[in-house]
């Protein structure tokens, strides 16, 4: 599918969109997304994080019409989606990928059927197909499992063939709805890796719905954070992780990254280590580890790392250090003033 | 003097007509199958599609097809093919013998098939049809290309327990002087006192059941397999 947009313009917008699920029988009405407003550049890797019951998911099948939005203006690649018919709605279905945490895969079709599918929708003749179908499975690492069904792949291999079905018409967008969320620690980092591929070899602009911080750190380019129904906050991966200012955000990017400790583990760190406790934040620009240690080597203060550690986010440091600091107490103030003048610093 | 009960029976003299009897209940059954399951296949799309959530959702619709269902279904067949035979007149042509029969299997056939369908394509995983929605397929080609095959198996397997239920059915089509093995067995086995060739009959019916329960579970089993 090919866009009139420019490279100003976002491939997918959306302006105030809210979608409200009517009240029924026994259900209060329930407003799924409320006022969204989100732009998401041609060839970005858009994270949407949040609890379920957020409102991701809505959000994700408003953006391909499998849900209706209620108001509101959603434009993919230049089109209003909003007040589309269905029928309307499915040639630019074409033009956007979908996958899901369960895969979906059709377990009557071997895996070239199911690649298949999208190709004969879309009108492809045989030979194309033969082409396209081959390309992909080379692409996702499964060249010899075409004639193989579904129900004899590993969820891994599920899921690749679910990346390949929803390549195969060349969509400018993927959505990915949880797309590693039932798959063990490896096979998610795989997966990842392969829809890095995609967004990198292809240019394909990927929105990934996720609860898990793992797939923002090392997928995402940019991350909305959701929560009933409205984004509290977005903005490039690493400026969210770095100063996450909602409570929702705090608690989602610690899943990840080390802040400080509770104050459960702070106590139990004391009994065990002693001296002052100081955390510090180390971000990508900001000075390096040996200029805080040369601080404390130089008053000959004893010091441990008891908590924290170094990330790498989109190739940028980023990291908390709490350090238990022993030495007589004048040059331990004199030290952490000084700590505190050259990055973050947090008595605790 | 007592009688020794094989010599009494005139299992030997009726062979040829068990044999065509057998033919006669092959031929409603397989009548009733390709008519009846084929009229009940759609009407059982027509509940699954219509039904809360489905493709085609419509209250009235599906209303109107659950009604109608539940009407049909719950006749005990050897009243129903009193019941239907007015209708039977005005369709086929007349109200008795095998074509009558027919018109009545293929009417409870297809009402009880339409429910065994609609149960079998609701195990379809909602997913898989999103899936469908999100390349784009039409809803037409959704339930044709991807719901019916989806849910084959089991399909198949309710298909085998009809199959086996019009079986049990046809017997009782000597009410309105149809024929077929069950009629036979009641007319020359059951009001004769010969239980010799009531039990050739029962076998016979065993053995046909069985044929086609095993068929029936190879299909599915074939299909689950891959």
């Amino acid at each position: 599918m090919t866009h009139s947009t420019t490279p100003a313009e976002p491939l997918v917008r959306l302006r105030g969109v809210t979608k409200t699920y009517p009240a029924a029988k026994g259900r209060k009405e329930v407003q799924a997304v409320v006022d969204v407003d989100l732009d998401i550049a041609a060839g970005d890797v858009q994270a949407i994080v949040g609890y379920s019951g957020a409102g991701k998911s809505t959000l994700v099948r408003l953006l391909n019409g499998l849900e209706p939005a209620t108001s509101g203006s959603i434009q993919v690649g230049g089109t209003e989606l909003v007040g589309l018919r269905e029928r309307q709605l499915r040639p630019i279905r074409l033009g956007i990928g979908m996958i899901f945490q369960q895969f979906n895969l059709f377990e009557s079709r071997t895996v070239w059927g199911n690649l298949a599918y999208p190709l004969q929708i879309a009108g492809v003749t045989k030979a194309e197909q033969q082409r396209r179908i081959s390309e992909l499975l080379h692409f996702v690492g499964l060249p010899d499992k075409a004639h193989t069904y579904p129900r004899n792949l590993s969820g891994g291999q599920k899921q690749r063939v679910g990346i390949a079905r929803a390549l195969t018409t060349n969509p400018s967008l993927l959505l990915a709805d949880e797309a590693t969320s039932a798959l063990d620690p490896e096979t998610t980092h795989e997966v990842l890796r392969l829809l890095k591929q995609v967004n990198e070899e292809f240019g394909t602009t990927i929105v990934a719905i996720t609860h898990e911080m793992e797939v923002v750190r090392e997928l995402a380019d940019h991350v909305a954070v959701m929560e009933n129904g409205r984004i509290v906050e977005s903005g490039p991966v690493y400026e969210v992780f770095s100063a996450p200012r909602q409570p929702v955000t705090r608690r989602f990017v610690g899943t990840v990254i080390d802040d400080e400790p509770d104050p459960d583990a702070l106590a139990a760190l004391r009994a065990r280590h002693p001296g002052r406790f100081v955390k510090l934040e180390l971000r990508e620009g900001g000075p390096r580890q040996t200029d805080i240690f040369t601080v404390l080597l130089e008053r000959g203060i004893a010091f441990e790392l008891v908590f924290g550690g170094i990330e790498d986010i989109q190739g940028a440091t980023f990291g908390n250090l709490t350090l238990a600091l022993d030495g007589p107490a004048a040059s331990v103030d004199e030290a952490v003033r000084e700590l505190a003048a050259l990055v973050p610093a947090k008595e605790l | 003097m007592l009688t020794a009960l094989p010599t009494d029976t005139r299992l030997g003299e009726l062979w040829p007509d068990i044999w065509q009897a057998t033919g006669e209940t092959l031929l409603m059954v397989a009548l009733t199958m390709l008519i009846g399951g084929t009229l009940g296949l759609i009407l059982g799309l027509g509940l699954y599609l219509t039904r809360k959530g489905g493709l085609y959702e419509n209250a009235v619709v599906s209303f109107v097809l659950n009604v109608l269902v539940n009407f049909f279904r719950p006749i005990p067949f050897i009243i129903f093919i009193a019941a239907v035979q007015p209708a039977a007149r005005l369709i086929v042509g007349t109200g008795i013998g095998t074509p009558a029969v027919v018109f009545s299997l293929v009417l409870a056939a297809m009402f009880g098939i339409a429910r065994i369908v609609e149960q079998n394509l609701v195990t379809v995983p909602p997913g898989v049809i999103e899936a469908a929605r999100a390349m784009g397929a039409t809803r037409a080609r959704i339930a044709a290309t991807v719901v019916v095959p989806e849910a084959m198996a089991p399909v198949i397997l309710g298909y085998t327990f009809a199959f086996v239920a019009v079986v049990d059915m046809s017997a009782v089509a000597g009410l309105i002087a149809g024929g077929g093995l069950g009629s036979f067995a009641q007319t020359f086995g059951y009001r004769q006192y010969d239980p010799a060739v009531t039990w050739v009959c029962v076998l016979i019916l065993v053995a046909l059941v069985q044929v086609i329960q095993l068929l029936g579970n190879t299909l599915s089993a074939r299909i689950l397999r891959r």
